[in-house]
């Protein structure tokens, strides 16, 4: 009945786990009373979101002079962390809409959890844009809303107002495609449920879901569409972001390129996010048969792939820049390159370019210990980028008497600290009380894609390596 | 009004084998009043005999509405209420607006379309489910009859399921609304 994949493909569930086995090892934990190590960790993580809330309080209460910001660097750490943060989300959008798109199997035990991490990274940019706004109390000034001078509207020619649409649009639509993939199983866990108030909690959120064929048959079609116009999104979204700086004049900044190029860095970031998300909650989760090391690989192959066109972009840029003839331009990519922030070129490059490389090597590849180092790396790098490309184009202007430099205070680091804090209490609740693998779904690729069900695709109507469709 | 509904709750423990059976089932002039399947089988719409949804269109009806908004908005806005003039351009500078269209078409897209979704399926926070068969989220695929609307007899009704491989055959009550 179902698509068959190739004999030759690895199976995606492993480990004999029939449709029973998949609702308790996801459940478990959602069941379970909370362990001591999620405890421990929430705990930590709640003090990092405790401090970094004091320095979010100060950012507000004192003014974005507690910034180490000047006349001449006027974006900083909060643009950067904006967009580090924004990027980062794009790949659970990735992995859910485009993915889906591709009927990539694979997608299906991880999509949740990276939905779930894009949801929560949206958060974090969202509240470096409340926090840069300084006075984020008239935050709604973005919002073209009747007002007293006599309807002075918004101005739709600017990015920046084309930005607030596009997050605002991206971090809904995230959570309504989310949302609507967890009914199903938020049911599953109201079954199961054994007390009172998780079944009337479980009972609330999946809407009196039972899983009748029409439903499922329009809930294909609702998670279809909502994937088709989720993809032109995710890519309208940081095509937006990059327009805060291509559409402005400063060398650096005015570049065509910057589209695509933010794109494929947002969507490299992400997965190298994921990798490393998911290799903790495999691993305290026991969820090693689900999102086995052929997620991981796969994911890591995304990361080379990705990694290469950022390192093409940056290449690309350079000559670009020597063959315009424009010498402000030109000086622009010398500085950044040999300049005073030169440490900060180089990170990135290695981060980005050199590194990531080593997963040509197969062994590298699928070795948990290698991909989340080089996940880890790969953040970095990609942080690096965004702190290039915003403080070393702005430090040195075009009078050299304001050429300034950037650093940090306490209150810029703090705020940073406080959406990591943010992020990991989020994704914990998260990973507590929610099915962290789609159930519904994975169970849905098990007769094509687990080891258990070899027999029922008939070895005479197929030659290995072909697909077949029953 | 409420009415007392029995239903013969056939259990399976295997997609195509449900799928099969429902093909047996309405061959032989059973009225399948519904199947519960803890994941979507593809195709079992179509075998129980539900016509092809209509909600692509309204999701495009949804997005044309939101792109109409959006258009209508900016051209309010930047053109008749308050033009501005930005470099002596266009007031009306339609590319520069082609982002928040696209978004109003999206955003309108996704929340018209899985709202209609919920309301037309029954989905609604508050809302009770009618189980058949607590396993039906789980790992069973639940097969309903009612057997009033069925010429047949419960026991050929429960012949034909068991022949088609059901593993447990229950009974059950249902309170349902009459619609």
């Amino acid at each position: 009945m179902s698509h068959v994949s190739a004999v030759v493909r690895p199976p995606l569930v492993t480990g004999g786990k029939s449709y029973h086995d998949i609702t308790e090892d996801v459940c478990r934990q959602v069941e379970g009373k909370p362990t001591t190590s999620w405890k421990i960790v929430f705990a930590i993580s709640s003090l990092v979101l405790a401090v970094g809330t004091v320095s979010v309080f100060w950012t507000w209460w004192d003014g974005l002079g507690n910034w180490g910001l000047n006349k001449t660097v006027g974006w900083a750490w909060d643009i950067t962390n904006f967009v580090w943060w924004v990027g980062i989300g794009h790949a659970g959008t990735l992995i859910s809409a485009i993915l889906l798109l591709f009927r990539q199997k694979w997608r299906t035990s991880v999509n949740r959890a990276a939905e779930a991490m894009t949801i929560f990274a949206v958060i974090c940019a969202a509240s470096f844009i409340l926090m840069h706004a300084g006075r984020a109390w008239l935050a709604y000034w973005c919002i073209p809303i009747p007002n007293t001078y006599g309807s002075l509207w918004v101005n739709f020619n600017s990015p920046l107002v084309w930005d607030v649409f596009a997050i605002s649009t991206y971090f809904s639509v995230s959570c309504l495609f989310w949302y609507a993939g967890l009914i199903p199983d938020l049911a599953t866990i109201r079954d199961r449920a054994k007390s009172k108030v998780s079944k009337y909690i479980y009972g609330l959120l999946s809407m009196g879901w039972n899983g009748n064929t029409k439903t499922w048959a329009r809930y294909e079609y609702v998670s279809l569409i909502l994937a088709g116009i989720s993809t032109p999104l995710v890519l309208s979204v940081h095509t937006i972001v990059s327009f805060d700086f291509a559409t402005s004049v400063i060398p650096g900044w005015h570049t065509t390129i910057f589209p695509p190029y933010f794109v494929a860095g947002a969507i490299f970031s992400g997965f190298a996010m994921v990798n490393n998300l998911l290799l903790i909650v495999r691993w305290t989760f026991k969820l090693q048969d689900y999102i086995t090391i052929e997620h991981i690989e796969t994911m890591n192959k995304i990361i080379t792939v990705t990694g290469s066109i950022v390192g093409i972009a940056y290449i690309t840029e350079f000559f670009i820049a020597a063959y315009s003839g424009v010498s402000y331009e030109q000086y622009a990519f010398i500085n950044r390159a040999t300049g005073p922030y030169w440490w900060a070129y180089w990170a990135m490059m290695t981060c980005n370019v050199v590194t990531p490389q080593l997963f040509w090597i197969r062994s590298i590849r699928r070795s948990i210990t290698w991909t989340f180092a080089l996940a880890v790396v790969v953040n970095i790098g990609m942080w690096f980028e965004r702190f290039v490309i915003i403080v070393t184009s702005l430090h040195r202007d075009y009078i050299p008497s304001s050429w300034a430099m950037f650093s940090p205070t306490l209150i810029d680091i703090g705020d940073y600290v406080f959406t990591f804090g943010l992020f990991f209490v989020l994704f914990l609740l998260f990973a507590k009380y929610l099915p962290v693998i789609n159930m519904a779904e994975v169970k849905a690729v098990m007769k094509s894609s687990s080891e258990r069900f070899p027999y029922k695709v008939k070895p005479s109507s197929k030659k290995p390596g072909q697909h077949v469709t029953e | 009004m409420d009415t007392n509904k029995r239903f013969l709750v056939g259990v399976y423990d295997d997609d195509d084998e449900v799928m099969a059976a429902v093909k047996t089932v309405r061959a032989s002039g059973i009225k399948i009043h519904d199947v519960y399947t803890p994941f979507p089988v593809h195709g079992l719409d179509k075998a129980i005999g539900h016509p092809r949804t209509r909600i692509p269109m309204v999701a495009f009806m949804f997005g044309t509405l939101g792109l109409i908004t959006m258009f209508v908005f900016t051209l309010y806005t930047m053109r008749l209420d308050w033009p501005m003039n930005i470099g002596g351009k266009d007031y009306y500078a339609l590319p520069d607006f082609i982002p928040p269209m696209f978004e109003f078409t999206v955003l309108f897209t996704a929340f018209g379309m899985v709202f209609t979704f919920f309301i037309t399926n029954g989905l609604w926070w508050g809302n009770k489910a009618v189980i058949f068969d607590l396993r039906s989220t789980d790992d069973k695929f639940v097969m309903a009859i009612d057997t009033a609307s069925n010429q047949k007899s419960e026991a050929e009704i429960e012949k034909a399921l068991r022949e088609t491989g059901a593993i447990e055959i229950n009974v059950k009550e249902i309170v349902e609304e009459e619609d």
